[in-house]
C-alpha cells in the first residue's frame, strides 16, 4: 500500500517548521514517530498535502526534570519512557505504561506526545497524562499556550490543538516531599494490541491519608477520559479497601465503554471497575511504603 | 527529492517520492530483496531493519526520513561470504520454517544482543514481541538467539585475572 502523494520538508528549527503549519494549516500535518501516522497515510484515511518532519528539529527530545514539572518533549520516544531511570523511580505510572504500548518496534520510533496529538481513544498515554494532572504546550508561531490533558481531547482523533499549533512538550508535576504512586493496568488480547480497557492511576498521600488522587481510562469512551467522581472521593480520604471499592464503582460508571470485536460494553466495564482497585491497592502500598522523595 | 542513505556499509543516492516507503526503497529502487513485506500494515514486523542500529518496521518509515542514516538490512548480516553468528545460530537451531519473517527476526535479534548480550529467555520473548512467526515456529527462534549469544560470548577473549 502506497500513501497518497504528499510534500515533505525536514526543518532544522522549531521556529521553521511553524511557520510551515501556519502557511499550510490544517492541509499539513506533523510527522515524528509515524507510526499512527503513515498507517493511516497508507489507508488513505488522511491525505495532506504537507508533511512536517520534526525529527531533525533540535531541542525536542528532552527528558528530564525542570522547576518542579517532568518535561517530556515532543520527540522523546516510547522506547526512551521505558528506559529512563528517573521515571522507576519518580514517575511509576508513566513507567508501567511505557512498555504496554504496541510493541518494541513501534516503541522504537513512537512518541509520547505524538500519540497525545494522534488522540486515538485507544492510545495509552492520554489516560496516564490526564491520571497525573499533566499540561500540554502547545507552540505556534503566535506564542505557547498550555492545555490541562483533561481538556485536551475533544473526541475521536480530535484534540485542542488548533492546525498551526504543534505539541512541543507535556508536562508533568513533580512529586513534591509527598509520598506518591502509581499504576496502570491494561487488558491486551495479545501482546502489542490497542487496549480491550486500561486504567491509569495515581495517588499521592499527605500525613497518612491521599492527598491528590488521579484516575485515567482508556479505550472505554470517545476520548481518554478522566473518572472525576471516583478521583473525588479519594481526595483528602483516609485509604481503606472499602474507599477504594467505592472509587472503582465509580470510575467503572464513569466508563462509557462500546461493544466491538474486543468485547462487550458490560465486560470493558466490569474491567474498569477491577483494574481500578487493583491500581489503587498498588498505588497506594507504593506511596505508603515509598521513600519520601525531595523534589 | 533526492536522498542518500548508507546501506549496509555501500552508500547509495537515488531521487525519490517524499511517499516512497523504506521497504519499497530497499526492494525496488536497491534491488535488496531480503526485506520482507509481510502484512504491510505495521503489525507483523517481517520487515524489520536497523536504522542507525535501531530495528524499525520499514513498511512504517519513509525512505526520505532516511536520508543521511545508516539501514542495515539481512543482506548485510553476511559476513565476509560466510553465514554471521545469528544467522548460523538461527541455522543450526532450526530457526525458520517458511523463512519468511527471518530477516526481520535476525535483525531484532541482533539490535537485542547488541545491548544485552545475555539475554534470558523473557527478554529475547520481549524483544522479538513485534515479529510474528505465521509458523508459530517460537521455541527454535528463541533457541537460536540464545545459541547466537553464547557463540558470541564463547568467541571472546577470556578475561585475565588481575
Amino acid at each position: 500500500m502506497h500513501p497518497p502523494r504528499f510534500d515533505y520538508v525536514a526543518p532544522r528549527d522549531l521556529g521553521e517548521a511553524l511557520d510551515r503549519l501556519a502557511e499550510l494549516g490544517d492541509e499539513a500535518k506533523v510527522l515524528a514517530g509515524g507510526q499512527s501516522l503513515i498507517p493511516l497515510l497508507k489507508l488513505r484515511f488522511a491525505a495532506p498535502a504537507l508533511l512536517v518532519d520534526v525529527n531533525r528539529v533540535p531541542g525536542l527530545d528532552t527528558l528530564g526534570e525542570q522547576d518542579g514539572w517532568l518535561r517530556v518533549g515532543a520527540l522523546v520516544r516510547h522506547r526512551s519512557a521505558e528506559q529512563a531511570a528517573l521515571l522507576r523511580e519518580r514517575y511509576p505510572t508513566m513507567a508501567a505504561a511505557a512498555p504496554q504500548v504496541s510493541d518494541p518496534l513501534v516503541r522504537n520510533l513512537g512518541t509520547i506526545c505524538g500519540s497525545l496529538a494522534h488522540a486515538d481513544p485507544s492510545g495509552d498515554w492520554g489516560a496516564v497524562m490526564i491520571a497525573l494532572g499533566a499540561q500540554l504546550v502547545a507552540s505556534s508561531r503566535d506564542g505557547e499556550r498550555s492545555i490541562a490533558a483533561r481538556d485536551f481531547f475533544a473526541g475521536p482523533f480530535e484534540t485542542a490543538l488548533r492546525p498551526d499549533e504543534l505539541l512541543v512538550e507535556a508536562q508533568v508535576p513533580a512529586p513534591a516531599t509527598r509520598r506518591s504512586g502509581g499504576a496502570y493496568l491494561k487488558l491486551e488480547r495479545k501482546v502489542g494490541d490497542f487496549a480491550t480497557a486500561a486504567v491509569a492511576v495515581h495517588l499521592a498521600f499527605s500525613n497518612g491519608h491521599i492527598g491528590t488522587a488521579g484516575i485515567g481510562l482508556t479505550a472505554v469512551g470517545p476520548t481518554n477520559l478522566a473518572a472525576t467522581e471516583a478521583e473525588a472521593v479519594l481526595t483528602d480520604a483516609e485509604p481503606s479497601d472499602e474507599l477504594f471499592r467505592e472509587a472503582a464503582e465509580l470510575a467503572a460508571r464513569a466508563a462509557q465503554p462500546s461493544d466491538d470485536q474486543r468485547g462487550p460494553a458490560a465486560y470493558k466495564r466490569n474491567v474498569v471497575r477491577v483494574f481500578t482497585e487493583r491500581g489503587l491497592r498498588a498505588a497506594a502500598a507504593m506511596a505508603q511504603g515509598a521513600e519520601v522523595h525531595e523534589a | 527529492m533526492k536522498v542518500t542513505v548508507t546501506v549496509n556499509d555501500s552508500e547509495h543516492s537515488a531521487e525519490v517520492e517524499p511517499r516512497l516507503l523504506l521497504v519499497h526503497f530497499l526492494r525496488e529502487t536497491l534491488s535488496l530483496t531480503g526485506t520482507h513485506i509481510g502484512c504491510d500494515t505495521s503489525h507483523c514486523g517481517a520487515c524489520t531493519v536497523l536504522v542507525d542500529g535501531v530495528p524499525v518496521k520499514s513498511c512504517t518509515y519513509l525512505a526520505v526520513q532516511a536520508d543521511g542514516r545508516s539501514i542495515e538490512t539481512v543482506e548485510g548480516l553476511l559476513d565476509g561470504g560466510q553465514l554471521s553468528p545469528i544467522q548460523a545460530a538461527f541455522k543450526q537451531e532450526h530457526g525458520l520454517q517458511c523463512g519468511f519473517c527471518t530477516p526481520g527476526m535476525m535483525l531484532a535479534a541482533k539490535a537485542l544482543l547488541a545491548t544485552n548480550p545475555d539475554p534470558s529467555d523473557e527478554e529475547i520473548r520481549w524483544a522479538l514481541s513485534g515479529n510474528i512467526c505465521r509458523c508459530t515456529g517460537y521455541m527454535n527462534i528463541v533457541r537460536a538467539v540464545q545459541a547466537a549469544a553464547k557463540a558470541a560470548a564463547e568467541s571472546q577473549p577470556q578475561e585475565v585475572p588481575a
